[in-house]
């Protein structure tokens, strides 16, 4: 079906749904790059206009990638629920962007809905909304979620502790580690991106991280990031492994080039439940996404690749992680040209994976070849930390010496925090209270040269 | 400017543990926030990599450099310039397809060249783009490519034409390639710089290029510069790869680099630091 508009003298048309949704993202390089997105900035808006008279329903009708040529456009249909739809099922797109902006939509009402709002649904109302609104509904959707603690309660922001090193080096990430406890970073996860996909080589970064949970007792998880059957391997294999890692895309063919479908992750949701090893809860999978992935796989189907990323959740949601991330900035300048576009992207994403009720974090990144710096990725992370973001990435001093890229600091997260008074997962506050890293009041508890008493020994051992 | 500790700032007393690694740890704290000079060292690093990034390449210097090494070697050369279809850099960030393409002059010129003066029997072509690091380029291209044909004067390969490209992409050796008719092709290109590392070279290496070819049909040797692979390691690893295309008739993950088996890993003595036992 296609959507026509006339405003004054001019008039558009858009010859089908997903078409009407490309032309109605604001400006990003990887939509140019594809050739979808809008020619000028009329008919970008006359997109959005158009679009926010298509009633939610027609979502439900008019598939973006047909259901017999797609798993997830199945996994979409199959798994909609109708009853959770059914107090917004009589809205646009322009009244569901109202509606949630209303008092209506109170953090329980939006909760009850989520299962009833399909990826496509989410992208396209994300696509008339500003930065403001992003925030506002974000802030007010609440997905919580638990292994060995409680991550998305009100008033939290956790951390991922990713003490990555080129060669995987013990001690190198043991120094990096240590880095990021003290300064109260990991509740998230301690989780390495590996040099290498060797299994033996990730058993034993596995086994490293277990001991130095074990050791401290540290009420967290760990994880190794790689791919989905190394760690179905690894389970075979009696590893320790808390948080099973997969990166994920919007359409079959892009998780195809990822060598993965949704068989195999409901194979490895299987393996992490029955290790069980949650104390609070079993929420063992950790996904990450990011624009740009499907087009980089050439397997967008001509949809803009907001829309393609929204379509990754409803992946993600179907084996009840505990995580997700969307790596905002990694992929480059050909996707997300510069700061603005990155920025956009990353509450958009939260947005859309929020809504549909899913534990959204983001890396708020860059690489050395975008038009970003520091300044952007503060921008974003007092944006994304105002939006009630679950969690974000924590590295020292911002430098990912083995990703060669740039993301939060243990120091940034610690700035989010005091600017808006976030507090980590309650099981690791109380556990950086005890140990020492942390006052009653949640500030650093060591000065100067000195540091908490059982980490000492990491020092002097050394020396 | 140094910063002072005193009761302002707070030092980290785990910053000795960076003989473990190159990270940013143990930096301190203002309050809660990145000291003074801990925040303008990474300002710097960042404006490095920038640069590498931004900056042209110095397309005449690297030529008389190229020239130089060639000479030495004995060899003709000639040293060609090319241009890829992307105009700029903006565009050349953002579109990488026009990146992996030869201008419509610069594939006319290159097919004139051929007909007007056919190189000499050669095996190998040479092809230099800026990449995303012109620094890496400026700095290494020359030398690396000194290294490669000292090693090679001990074998029957020959070094055909070397071309010089602006803003280039791997992929756009695969035509220039195919129409100097080489049977295998070397190219040295920028890699996206990281902070600490902001001339990084990598070397592509394929057997019989043509347009069309895939990343799958290449081989990687990456990070070369002073503090990464050392040039002599490069070509240690790109001389096995030459060697055994010459023989096999293939590159890319059929062709496996089994170069450096037996290398000692790097993984330190000193194990899970945190684990240690007081009074160890």
């Amino acid at each position: 079906m296609s959507y026509q508009i006339s405003l004054g003298q001019k008039s558009w048309q858009f010859n089908d749904l997903k078409s009407l949704l490309a032309k109605a993202s604001p400006l990003r390089s990887g939509d140019c790059l594809a050739g979808v997105a809008a020619l000028d900035e009329q008919e970008r808006v006359a997109a959005q206009l158009a679009l926010a008279d298509v009633p939610l329903k027609t979502f439900l009708n008019e598939l973006v990638i047909p259901y017999e040529a797609d798993e997830i456009s199945r996994l979409i249909i199959d798994r909609h629920d109708a009853l959770a739809f059914a107090p917004i099922a009589h809205l646009t797109v322009g009244d569901f962007r109202n509606w949630l902006l209303s008092e209506q939509a109170s953090t329980a009402m939006l909760a009850r809905i989520a299962p009833g709002v399909t990826p496509e649904m989410a992208a396209a109302v994300s696509k008339i909304m500003r930065l403001q609104d992003l925030v506002l509904v974000a802030s007010k959707c609440q997905v919580v979620t638990r292994f060995r603690n409680t991550i998305g309660l009100p008033g939290r922001m956790s951390t991922r502790l990713q003490p990555n090193h080129p060669t995987d080096d013990p001690a190198g990430v043991a120094a990096s580690v240590l880095d990021g406890l003290l300064y109260g970073s990991g509740d998230a996860v301690i989780g390495i991106n590996p040099a290498s996909d060797n299994t033996e080589a990730v058993i034993t970064l596995m086994k490293m991280l277990d001991d130095v949970i074990q050791h401290y007792d540290i009420p967290t998880q760990s994880c190794v990031l790689t791919h989905v059957t190394t760690h179905i391997e690894a389970i075979n294999r009696g590893a320790p492994v808390d948080l099973i890692f997969q990166s994920i895309a919007g359409t079959e063919k892009a998780n195809d080039s990822f060598g993965i479908n949704l068989a195999l992750l409901k194979e490895a949701y299987a393996a992490g439940q029955t290790l069980g090893r949650g104390s609070v809860g079993q929420n063992c999978m950790y996904f990450e996404t990011g624009q740009g992935s499907a087009l980089s796989a050439d397997a967008n189907f001509g949809l803009d690749q907001q829309t393609c990323e929204t379509r990754a959740y409803a992946v993600a949601r179907e084996f009840k992680p505990l995580l997700v991330n969307t790596v905002v900035g990694f992929i480059g300048p050909e996707y997300l040209y510069n700061g603005k576009q990155i920025i956009r992207a990353g509450l958009e994403d939260h947005f859309c994976g929020k809504l549909m009720g899913v534990p959204m974090g983001c890396d708020i990144c860059y690489t050395n070849h975008a038009e970003a710096d520091q300044d952007d990725m503060d921008a974003l992370l007092t944006l994304f930390a105002a939006a009630g973001g679950s969690f974000i990435m924590g590295i020292p001093g911002s430098d990912d010496i083995m990703l060669n890229y740039q993301t939060t600091s243990f120091h940034d997260a610690l700035y989010a925090r005091e600017l808006l008074g976030l507090k980590p997962a309650p099981e690791f506050e109380a556990w950086l209270q005890t140990i020492g890293i942390f006052d009653q009041q949640n500030h650093l508890a060591y000065g100067n040269q000195s540091l908490p008493a059982p980490f000492e020994h990491v020092i002097r051992g050394g020396h | 400017m140094a910063d002072k500790p005193d009761t302002i700032l707070v030092e980290n007393p785990w910053q000795t543990l960076r003989e473990y690694t190159d990270a940013r740890i143990g930096l301190g704290r203002a309050g809660i926030s990145l000291p003074t000079r801990a925040h303008l060292e990474f300002q710097l690093a960042h404006a490095r990599a920038r640069d590498a990034v931004h900056l042209p390449l110095g397309f005449v210097q690297l030529q008389q450099d190229l020239e130089q090494v060639l000479a030495q070697a004995g060899l003709p050369g000639p040293v060609l310039k090319l241009a890829s279809q992307a105009d700029g850099r903006p565009q050349y960030l953002q579109r990488p397809d026009y990146g992996r393409q030869l201008s419509s002059s610069s594939q006319e010129a290159l097919t004139q060249w051929m007909a007007d003066s056919p190189p000499a029997a050669f095996d190998i072509a040479v092809v230099v783009a800026d990449g995303l690091s012109s620094l890496a380029v400026q700095r290494h291209a020359a030398p690396m490519l000194d290294c490669l044909l000292t090693s090679l004067a001990d074998t029957s390969l020959k070094v055909g034409p070397v071309v010089m490209v602006e803003q280039g992409r791997v992929a756009i050796g695969d035509p220039i390639g195919e129409t100097l008719k080489a049977r295998m092709l070397v190219m040295l290109i920028g890699e996206r710089p990281g902070l600490s590392s902001p001339d990084s070279l990598g070397i592509y290496f394929t057997w019989e290029p043509a347009s069309g070819k895939h990343d799958a049909n290449r081989n990687c040797i990456s990070n070369v510069r002073h503090e990464g692979l050392r040039y002599e390691e490069a070509t240690h690893k790109l001389m096995y790869l030459l060697l055994e295309a010459d023989r096999r008739a293939l590159s890319g993950v059929a062709l496996k680099d089994e170069s450096d088996n037996g290398q000692p890993s790097l993984a330190s003595k000193s194990g899970n630091l945190l684990l240690k036992t007081p009074n160890t």
